[in-house]
């Protein structure tokens, strides 16, 4: 890794993390550190294993049967692929975005509610300005201030995927992850988005997965390059994108391949 | 552009063949079902008074009357039957689809429902004959209740679970994103998106019961007179139809055919407005 900074804490240690789909072995022995309140971004060609490790650090791939993961990932300290991990807790904690927008079929307001009411008794006006510091957050509140009672599917491709982010947010995690999040919205609202994630950051630790290049370089303060499942080189963005130390990430970075 | 004038016109003409034997398929598909309803309405039209909702089903060979004891036992055995079969239906069928995919348990239901759905429904009413009417000792509603949720329960699971299965997996990845419990996922997600869907299938089921005849047969008989009293014989649609039909008199065979419009219109009003109703809910 490049400079130490001392200042900063890891919000996220992924020590040795071995990952298997069945009897693949998808993720070899991966290091890795996401640092508090910054950017992390995951790049590589597909099917190198980056969606799948942004899919360990919150448990995700233990809805399925067959997936399994091996080595630790602390969080704040606490392992959390230790079999007494509180899955729920740890999910309201570290939130999560895909590629596809997901608004669930409910009213915009109650879309925003739900994973309030999961963990969190609030009253009707704490709820309401809750909600409405989401959808600000999420730069959305202007557009959906009068239709709240609206179905979430109302909207458009980018307003949607915004109203995930608001959903996310509005649970007040401590992580957002974000896998591959413009990569089904146009230019505009993908724009729309990583001025999202410069601001989120100041509150929130951020690990975007992203097959555009560009918006690794533009939106992150780190980035991990990863190939055929291991990480090849992890330090600084500018660092990786001006001189990275490993030939393998220049070739990608360069388009060499990939 | 290289380009085959006697290919593209041998397309042409095929393209518009197949296009002209699918509508020529569906407007006879269509027009049977049009000559179903217009054979039951010419016939049925008159019957359909004041009298027949106010008037019990007439003792043979005495004129007029009406079908109000064969109305009220049907609204209440297949209200009853609704009642049952929709909270267990949706339940197993939730279970099913949420819970159902590597169990051994869940592919046993289903198989067992599969067969279920395809039980000729004059087993099932001698089945209910056997371990219902035996052990009471007589006829009933309830006999017939149970009849009717027996074949309404398998429609309702299938349905369901197939409408839940149709949500994509990412909505529900989406909820246990938040930190949602699985149950929580697949009532207040899941659930709600298919809830359209499931609603249908609920409808489908009532549709199915409100003609079945063979069950009520061995388990509701059937009664001349109006009661209330489900723990004996009762009166119902579609045995007083089967038994009007067949006889010699003028007013019961006008009764029958009264009887039979009552139920389509019926059906065909509660899915007309589950279909509005619920449209508008979903709100896409």
């Amino acid at each position: 890794m490049s400079e130490a900074i001392i200042d900063q804490k890891n919000a996220i240690e992924v020590r040795n993390l071995q990952f298997y789909y069945g009897g693949f072995h998808a993720l070899k022995s991966v290091n890795l550190d996401i640092i508090e309140r910054k950017v992390t971004a995951f790049i590589g060609p597909s099917g190198c294993g980056k969606s799948t490790l942004l899919r360990t650090l919150n448990r995700m791939y233990s809805l399925y049967p067959g997936q399994r993961a091996e080595g630790t990932i602390s969080f704040y300290g606490q392992n959390i692929l230790e079999p007494k991990q509180d899955l729920n807790l740890l999910r309201a904690r570290i939130g999560m975005l895909f590629q596809k927008p997901t608004p669930f079929p409910m009213s915009i307001y109650d879309n925003i509610a739900f994973g309030v009411k999961l963990y969190e008794k609030l009253s009707r006006s704490e709820m309401d300005e809750r909600v409405q510091w989401a959808l600000s957050k999420a730069a959305l509140w202007n557009e959906v201030k009068d239709k709240l009672k609206q179905s979430g599917l109302s909207l458009s491709g980018g307003q949607q995927q915004r109203l995930c982010i608001a959903r996310s947010v509005a649970v007040k995690p401590s992580v957002l992850l974000l896998d591959e999040p413009t990569a089904s919205l146009d230019p505009i609202s993908t724009g729309k988005i990583e001025e999202l994630v410069h601001e989120l950051k100041k509150d929130y630790t951020i690990a975007i997965v992203t097959h555009n290049m560009q918006q690794a370089a533009r939106c992150s303060d780190y980035t991990a390059y990863m190939y055929l499942g291991e990480l090849m080189e992890y330090g600084a963005t500018e660092q990786i994108f001006f001189k990275p130390k490993r030939t393998e990430t220049e070739d990608y970075i360069t388009g060499r391949f990939g | 552009m290289l380009f085959n004038q006697s290919l593209y016109n041998a397309r042409r003409r095929k393209n518009a063949a197949i296009m002209a034997f699918s509508m020529l398929a569906s407007v006879i598909g269509l027009s049977i079902l049009l000559w179903i309803l217009y054979v039951l309405f010419s016939n049925g039209f008159y019957a359909l008074d004041w009298a027949m909702f106010t008037e019990d089903t007439p003792a043979p060979g005495t004129p007029g009357g009406g079908l109000r004891n064969a109305i009220v036992g049907s609204l209440l055995m297949v209200g009853f039957a609704v009642l049952i079969s929709t909270p267990i239906g949706i339940l197993a069928g939730i279970y099913l689809a949420e819970f159902g995919d590597a169990n051994k348990t869940a592919s046993v239901t289903r198989f067992v429902n599969e067969i279920m759905l395809s039980a000729p429904s004059v087993v099932l009413g001698l089945f209910v004959f056997a371990v219902v009417v035996m052990s009471m000792g007589n006829f009933s509603g309830y006999a017939g209740t149970v009849a009717l949720a027996l074949i309404a329960i398998p429609v309702v699971i299938k349905t369901t679970e197939n409408m839940m299965r149709m949500i994509p997996g990412s909505l529900r990845e989406a909820a246990f994103a938040l930190g949602a419990p699985h149950w929580k996922v697949a009532l207040s997600v899941v659930l709600r998106g298919a809830r359209a869907g499931v609603i249908t299938g609920v409808m489908l089921a009532l549709a199915r019961i409100s003609g079945e005849t063979a069950p009520l047969l061995f388990t509701a008989l059937n009664n001349q007179f109006f009661t209330l009293d489900m723990n004996g014989p009762m009166a119902n649609l579609p045995v007083w139809i089967y038994h009007m039909a067949m006889s010699p008199f003028d007013n019961w065979n006008e009764l029958a055919w009264g009887g039979a419009l009552l139920i389509t219109l019926t059906v065909l009003a509660i899915n007309i407005t589950a279909r509005i109703v619920f449209r508008e809910r979903v709100g896409v």
